[in-house]
Formats: C-alpha cells, sequence, structure tokens
C-alpha cells in the first residue's frame, strides 16, 4: 500500500474510539498473568541468595522434598549446563547461558536475590516451608556495587574469565568491564580547540526500575510426553517460547506460550526469569505450576535499568554553533554483560548536527540483579548529561535554549553521530512547536523556575505477523502476534478498518497464542503500531485483493475491472458493466460458493522506522527549606510521525514524562554496606504518585514517515528522555544551583543549598 | 490449623467461604471465591491495585483478613457494573483512554467510586490526593483525572448523560 499523504482521506485513523479490550479492563474480567488457575495447580517459589556475592558450596534440599504436600524442588543440576551462545531476542542483544544462570544460579550467585533453587507444592504456606528447609552453603565473597568501584584496578571480579573487548592492546588481566563501545566521527578534539566557548561536567544517575505494576506471573503445565502450555504476563509470547526451549533443551514447537494480559512491562518483561523454573518443575511434579513474584522479588531480581556516570564536553562558536562534542558513558549492566551503553552512546548527540563528535562507554557488571530494557534503553542517562550541559552551554553564551538547539538541529541529510544519514525527521517542527506554545512564555513566580530539554530514539521494526480473517457476515477478526500492553488492539483495528473501508466496529482484534500466528518479535521498541500495524497493513491489502477477485468471478468480469471503494467492490470504470456495488458482507456471505474462506496472513520484518524527536518543558518550584521540589507545569511535545489513536499516543507521552519525573525526583536503588537492596517495597521506592503532579500536556506534532502506510512514528520510548535535564534546568533557573546527581531529592537539593551558602 | 467459616456479603449478595487465620481478603477474594479483578501489586497497602469497600469504605484487601469480613459488606470491582450496564465511572475511563495496561484500573476505579459517594464534587487536587494510593505506572494520571472530574460531573447531573 502507499503512503497515505493526505490526512483528509483518512476515515478511522486520527478518531479515537473506546478500545476493543476496555470493557474487560474495566469491569475486572481481563485476565493478567497471575489470574488464570488450573485444576491441581501447585504454588511456586523461589529460594534467593541473602548475600550480593558468594560462591554455592552445597545445597541440601533434602529436608524440603520430605515435607508432604511438597511436589518438586530444583536447583541449577536440574537445568542443563548450556554453553555460552549469543542470540538477539527480545529488545536487545542476549547470551542464552547468561540468562540460564540468571534464571537460577549455579556456582556463584551474583547478586542479593539471586535464584538458587525452588519448589512446588500443594499450597503457600508448605511451600514457605520448603523454601525455609533448603540448606544452602555460602562463601560469600568481597562484593561491588557501583560502577566506577566495579572499573578499579583491586575490585573484587566477578567473571575470572572476562577480558574487556574492544579496546586495544587487549588487556591480559580479568577485570568488571565487559567491553567498550565508540560512536562519532570527525574530531572532537580539533573541535575543542575552534571553540569560543566550552562546557563540561560530570553526571551520575541511579538505577531505576521499570515498576510495572503487576509482578511477574505464569503458569507452566507439562504433559508427560512433553507437550508444554506457558500462560505468562509478557511482552512477548515467542520470546518466552524461545528462551524456555533453549534453556531447558526442549523443541521450540513442544512449547505453546498464551499471552496474559500484562500489567505493565516499558521493557522488563522482554526476557524470563520464572517460566523455565515453572516448566522444569512442573514436568518433575506431573502437575501445573504457578509462579507469580511478590513485589520485593521484582524489586530485588529483575530488572531494573542501569545507572551510571556520564562525562560531557561540548565547545562553541560565540554565535552558538558546535564546533565539538564528546562524551564517557559507564554504565553498570548488573550481574551479567548487557548495560544499554551502546544506545546511551549512540543517542547522546543524535538530536543535534555536528562535525566533529565523539561518544565512548563502558559496559560494566557488578553485584546488582542484571539489568533489563527500560523505555529506551540507555538513552534517558546520556541524554540527562548532555541536556544539561546544553542548558550550561546556552546560559554561558547568553543564548534562548530553544533557539542554541535549533541552531544546531539535526534534519534531514544530517550525518547522525552514530552513523546514519538522516530520512525525514521532525526535530525542528518539535522544537518551533515548543517555542511556540504559552507554556514557554507564561509568567513564573518567586523560587520558581523553567526548564527545556531533548531527546531522541530510533524506534524499531522488526519480525511481525498478523491475519486478516473475513467472517462470514462480514465482520472481519485480526489476530497479530504482539501482546497489547497500551492500546494496540485498538490501533490494529482502526488500521484494517481504514484499509477495508468498513468501520472500526467491525473489526475484532485478537493477540494470538505462539500456535496461531507466526513468529512475531516483543513489544518493544515503540516497534508495535509500526511494524505489527504494517504486517496487519498488508494483510488486510491482500484481503481486499481477494474480496476483489471474488466479486469479479459474480460479475464475471476481470479482477482487473473492480475497485474497492469505502468497504464496497464496485465496477472500475463503465466498461466493467453496470454492477450494483457489492459490499464487503455480501461477498462473504457468497465466499463458500467462490473458492472458499476469505483470509490472509501477512508476516514481514518491517524495515523503515523511523526516529522520533521530543522537547519537554517543565516548571519547578524549589522549596529552599525542605530542598522539595514540586512540579507545577509539564508539557511534552514530541514529532509522532502520524497519530493512528491520538488519545492513547498523549498517554503514551504523558506516562512517559512521568516516568521520567520520577526517575528526576525520587527513584533509585538504595544499597546497604553488605550489597543488599535497602528500598525493595514501593513505599520506599517511589514512584509518583497522582497527588505529586500537574497535567501532563501531550502536544503531538506531525510529519509523517514516509516508510510507513500511515505515517507512524514510534511513540513509547522518546518521552522518558528529556524529563530529567528539563527538570534539572529548571532547578538551575529557579535557584542558580546546577543539580549533577539523579535523583534531585530533597536531601540531594537540601544538600546543594548548604553547599551554596558554604 | 483448621479453616474459620466466615458469612458476609459480597457484591450485594449473601457469601460463605471458609479460610486460615492469616489469609488475606485479597487471597480469599481471588483464590477462593474466583475474583481475580482485584489484583496483587505489592502485598503491603502501598499500590492500591487490590482496592475494596468494607461498608462502603475504601480498604486495601491485601491489608485485611478474611475472617474480618464476617457480617460486614464487602465491594469489589465485579459488583460496580449494574448488569450489563457499566458504571458512569467505567464508562468514563474508556471514553478518556484512562487505561493503557489496565492493572492498576480496577482498583482505581473502586477507589474513584467510593471516593465520589463521599465527595460528590471534588476538586482535582482533592481527586490526586484520594487516589495517591493507587499507583498506575502507565498514564500519568492525566487521563485519570479527566475521567474523574467528567464521571463526577455527570454523576451530579450537570453533564447529559
Amino acid at each position: 500500500m502507499n503512503f497515505v499523504a493526505n490526512k483528509s482521506d483518512l476515515k478511522v485513523v486520527g478518531t479515537r474510539p473506546v478500545r476493543p479490550d476496555g470493557m474487560d479492563k474495566v469491569t475486572g474480567k481481563a485476565q493478567f498473568g497471575a489470574d488464570l488457575t488450573l485444576a491441581g495447580t501447585l504454588v511456586g517459589k523461589i529460594k534467593r541468595s541473602p548475600h550480593a556475592h558468594a560462591r554455592i558450596v552445597a545445597i541440601d534440599t533434602s529436608k524440603a522434598l520430605a515435607i508432604p504436600g511438597v511436589k518438586s524442588v530444583i536447583t541449577a543440576a536440574d537445568i542443563p549446563d548450556i554453553p555460552s551462545e549469543e542470540a538477539f531476542v527480545g529488545e536487545g542483544p542476549t547470551n542464552f547461558r547468561d540468562q540460564s544462570l540468571n534464571c537460577i544460579a549455579r556456582d556463584k550467585v551474583l547478586y542479593e536475590g539471586h535464584a538458587v533453587a525452588a519448589v512446588a507444592a500443594t499450597s503457600s504456606a508448605i511451600a514457605d516451608a520448603a523454601l525455609a528447609a533448603i540448606e544452602v552453603t555460602y562463601e560469600v565473597l568481597p562484593h561491588v556495587i557501583d560502577v566506577e568501584a566495579a572499573m578499579a584496578e583491586d575490585a573484587p571480579i566477578l567473571f575470572e574469565g572476562m577480558i574487556t573487548q574492544g579496546v586495544d592492546p587487549k588487556p591480559t588481566k580479568a577485570s568488571n568491564i565487559v567491553k567498550k563501545v565508540a560512536f562519532g566521527h570527525g574530531d572532537w578534539q580539533a573541535g575543542m580547540a575552534e571553540a569560543d566557548v566550552v562546557v563540561e561536567g560530570k553526571y551520575d544517575t541511579a538505577a531505576v526500575h521499570q515498576a510495572y505494576i503487576e509482578p511477574h506471573a505464569c503458569i507452566a503445565s507439562v504433559n508427560p510426553d512433553g507437550q508444554t502450555t506457558i500462560f505468562a504476563s509478557s511482552q512477548g509470547q515467542f520470546m518466552i517460547r524461545q528462551y524456555t526451549a533453549k534453556i531447558l533443551g526442549m523443541d521450540i514447537a513442544d512449547i505453546r506460550v498464551t499471552p496474559a494480559e500484562i500489567g505493565g512491562g516499558f521493557g522488563g518483561k522482554t526476557i524470563v526469569y520464572i517460566e523455565p523454573l515453572a516448566v522444569a518443575m512442573s514436568r518433575q511434579a506431573g502437575r501445573p505450576v504457578k509462579i507469580v513474584m511478590t513485589r520485593d522479588e521484582v524489586f530485588r531480581a529483575s530488572g531494573p535499568t542501569s545507572g551510571g556516570t556520564i562525562e560531557v564536553k561540548i565547545g562553541a562558536k560565540k554565535d552558538g554553533t558546535i564546533t565539538g562534542a564528546y562524551a564517557m558513558v559507564k554504565l553498570q549492566a548488573g550481574a551479567f554483560p548487557g548495560s544499554p551503553v551502546a544506545p546511551a552512546c549512540m543517542c547522546a548527540f543524535a538530536m543535534y548536527d555536528l562535525k566533529n563528535v565523539m561518544a565512548e562507554g563502558y559496559d560494566v557488571v557488578s553485584n546488582r540483579a542484571k539489568v533489563a530494557a527500560y523505555r529506551a534503553p540507555g538513552a534517558p542517562i546520556s541524554t540527562f548529561a548532555v541536556e544539561s550541559v546544553m542548558d550550561e552551554l546556552a546560559i554561558k553564551l547568553g543564548m534562548d535554549p530553544i533557539d542554541l538547539r535549533m541552531k544546531n538541529a539535526a534534519k534531514q541529510g544530517t550525518k547522525a553521530s552514530y552513523g546514519p544519514v538522516f530520512p525525514v525527521i521532525g526535530f525542528e517542527e518539535v522544537l518551533e512547536a515548543a517555542k511556540a506554545h504559552p507554556h514557554w512564555t507564561a509568567p513564573l513566580g518567586p523560587n520558581q523556575g523553567r526548564g527545556v530539554a531533548t531527546g531522541f530514539w530510533f524506534n524499531i521494526g522488526g519480525e511481525s505477523s498478523a491475519s486478516v480473517f473475513v467472517n462470514e457476515d462480514g465482520s472481519v477478526s485480526v489476530v497479530s502476534g504482539s501482546p497489547d500492553i497500551g492500546g494496540s488492539r485498538a490501533s490494529m483495528a482502526m488500521m484494517a478498518a481504514e484499509v477495508l473501508g468498513i468501520p472500526y466496529e467491525k473489526v475484532r482484534p485478537i493477540i494470538g497464542d505462539t500456535a496461531q500466528i507466526g513468529i512475531t518479535g516483543v513489544t518493544g521498541g515503540s516497534r508495535v503500531t509500526f511494524a505489527t500495524g504494517m504486517a496487519t497493513t498488508q494483510a488486510a491489502e491482500r484481503a481486499v485483493d481477494e474480496l476483489k477477485k471474488r466479486a469479479a468471478m459474480i460479475w464475471d468480469i476481470s479482477p482487473d475491472a473492480v475497485d474497492w471503494k469505502d468497504g464496497e467492490a464496485v465496477p472500475a470504470g463503465a466498461n466493467a458493466g453496470g454492477f450494483d456495488p457489492l459490499p464487503l458482507a455480501a461477498i462473504a456471505l457468497k465466499a463458500a460458493k467462490t473458492g472458499g474462506p476469505i483470509n490472509a496472513e501477512v508476516s514481514i520484518n518491517a524495515q523503515g522506522a523511523g526516529a522520533a524527536f521530543g522537547a519537554h518543558i517543565a516548571d519547578v518550584e524549589v522549596d529552599p527549606e525542605t530542598g522539595f521540589v514540586k512540579i507545577l507545569r509539564y508539557t511534552a511535545v514530541q514529532d509522532v510521525g502520524r497519530a493512528i489513536h491520538p488519545s492513547y499516543v498523549e498517554g503514551q507521552i504523558q506516562g512517559g514524562a512521568t516516568q521520567g519525573i520520577g526517575w528526576a525526583l525520587n527513584e533509585e536503588y538504595i544499597y546497604d554496606k553488605n550489597g543488599r537492596m535497602d528500598n525493595a517495597g514501593f513505599l520506599d521506592y517511589r514512584v509518583p504518585v497522582a497527588s505529586d503532579l500537574p497535567m501532563i500536556e501531550a502536544v503531538l506534532v506531525e510529519v509523517p514517515n514516509p516508510r510507513h502506510p500511515f505515517g507512524v512514528r514510534g511513540v513509547g520510548e522518546v518521552p522518558i528522555i528529556p524529563p530529567m535535564a528539563a527538570i534539572g534546568n529548571a532547578i538551575k533557573a529557579a535557584t542558580g544551583m546546577r543539580l549533577v546527581s539523579l535523583p534531585m531529592s530533597p536531601p540531594k537539593v537540601r544538600a546543594a543549598f548548604d553547599a551554596a551558602k558554604g | 490449623m483448621s479453616k474459620i467459616h466466615v458469612t458476609t456479603t459480597v457484591n450485594g449478595e449473601p457469601a460463605e467461604f471458609l479460610c486460615e487465620p492469616q489469609e488475606s481478603m485479597l487471597d480469599v477474594l481471588r483464590d477462593t471465591l474466583k475474583l481475580t479483578g482485584s489484583k496483587e501489586g505489592c502485598g503491603s497497602g502501598d499500590c492500591g491495585a487490590c482496592s475494596i469497600t468494607l461498608d462502603g469504605r475504601l480498604v486495601c484487601s491485601c491489608l485485611m483478613l478474611g475472617v474480618e469480613a464476617e457480617g460486614h459488606s464487602i465491594g469489589t470491582i465485579e459488583g460496580v457494573a449494574r448488569g450489563d450496564e457499566l458504571h458512569p465511572i467505567q464508562r468514563k475511563f474508556l471514553e478518556h483512554a484512562a487505561l493503557q495496561c489496565g492493572f492498576c484500573t480496577p482498583g482505581l476505579i473502586v477507589a474513584v467510586k467510593a471516593l465520589l459517594e463521599k465527595n460528590p464534587n471534588p476538586t482535582e487536587t482533592e481527586a490526586r490526593f484520594w487516589i495517591a494510593g493507587n499507583l498506575c505506572r502507565c498514564t500519568g494520571y492525566d487521563k485519570i483525572l479527566r475521567a474523574i472530574m467528567d464521571a463526577a460531573a455527570e454523576l451530579r447531573g450537570e453533564v447529559a448523560a
């Protein structure tokens, strides 16, 4: 299908209908991961390490197994010891062995909360008793938590064989540094020499959790012949199937995964933690096993994203032209390799058209939970530093901060700092909309300040499958492989309805299990409306082609002589014959007589995802007594390509911005001296609540992506990138103080006031 | 330990169940009565996903014991709609797209219903503080507040239903 350039040609796309799954979700009927119970279901629970770093000397499960009602106890000895194998599953590169060892520790525990054994029992109380009866003998090892400490010469080493990749010459000694990455072009040092003004700074950010409200949950059932079914909450049923098969040495075809409704993920549900354990125990016990994490387990053993340190240096001419830019990003990976240091470096300067730019970074393991993807992985971390330094640069140059960004803005044809040349992008349009917004010039009161910051995310395409079934009565079922995490059923139905020319209400979108639809990548990377939307659109087009053929058969004319208009087959012209239009329902009714059922399935690897940019304006009031920062007003401007369902696009932006506000002001992992997390609950790990916030105004700028039939760009990830710097810049404007460490919580703001007083 | 017999009312209907003395009302609702609309997000009263009413008063069912239901009246998300007719709060949540993943939604709707029964004309700030115990990680609360204010207006008869 050709790109629909003219918005007025669209009848369904761009409207705001009620989502198809809404009724289930407001009445409590929707089935999330923990909501399904099968006959004979056992309660599965996990024994976790109390130590941050220790060797497992012995595990004695005999006492647990002797408890009546205990049906299975497993350790790593019950799981194949699989070799190291790199793969691309979920939202990024991964290693199957690391995933296996993260699900259940083999020789060493690498963080507090690391799983060492699991039990399945007839009741929760019996499972608890069994966990307590498992005896684990540890040899406690020295641990290391913070990234720069983990990089030190004398740091405790997590992996004896880890030799840093990407540095020349190759090191001879093991360290916690997994690899070094570098992205850029030109000569950044020469660029600094050309500059009239150079600004630099060192920033740090805390590890933060995705904090989806639904804990990880699954139920698995294995038959004696090995046929396995899993019902689980995740961002990808195919991802669960692939990991579980690999970790347990099973054939993929023997596993069928049904996606539960998912209670939030934000990247954190793109890997497995519990499904392989539930399957292994169900196999032993011959009964279904259900595992539901507690909130404490979610914090200690799943997610979060990296904290890290970022050093940034930017040089510019007096007129604001940036001559050189450099960043050094060091990120915590947690206990296994895989921090988002590469995207952090790639996104750091992607907003700008730069001749001389370099971003380098290190991926560093330490004794924390293995990081998982979190909304635009890495970009918020590096962007906090870059956009804070840009603010300092604007102050030093005496320039309006939006004008400074406009002066250097990336545009079509810009060679991006991470390599490619940008096609049609909308960053300048975003900056213009931010500057023109009444918020930018609204008056402020005492102790109040306004900040602006921007952000970039690639967005991705990838593997997606969708089927369109034309039912006998002219209603249409659309099956796709993408779990619906925030309203994507609505956009699939809307795009199918648009192509078919029928009302939205006539289309029922369904999320297929792994046996019902072709392979589809995870709901992540802001890809579903783009990539699965493209598969849906193409499947609907093929259905239209078939409908036209059937009409031609009924009329006994050539299919080329049939057009499709507003849900009806019509003769293409006067020469085709004087037939009355045949509506979709009339053709569907005769399907049996014209060749059988009318369906189309499309599986693609979608290319041409459109990058997107955002600019956020934040007003804060800082209380000099307490250091409390209140968000007074917040506006988030973003190029969304084209909004299929504008309400859910706004919702993504509002929600992403709010997560960024939490990251900026409150959220952090806090460890005690033994490397144990001190705040593993919502009381002490404080996500934003309704009373913390004003309304979040989402401004949709539409610069359509010509590579998608309806112009879609991904929207979900960009909005979490700018908030930290926007708020830091607002605090600077309100107080004159530059805060360089997240979260900018009351104790840190107070300390900054005290330091400023001297 | 033997189970305790509890006689209570759930969503206006008489109900009986057996539960362990230490069992939470949330576990009774989900596991025994199969009312899985109430969710467990934390188990410590911090997230509000398990919100129910006890004689009309909003409580976290994870912090209440099943035995405490004896002789009282419990309201859950499953009792909010009347037959096939949604409560205006539910309808407004849909119209305003006030949910994304939908996991916090049952608890929020129960909480908002309790708010509007107590205070039919809340300010936006009052509504924000009332639902401050109901965490939503997806929406940023903006559309939830719009749905609440719109539902309140409709329930006061200020706009046509």
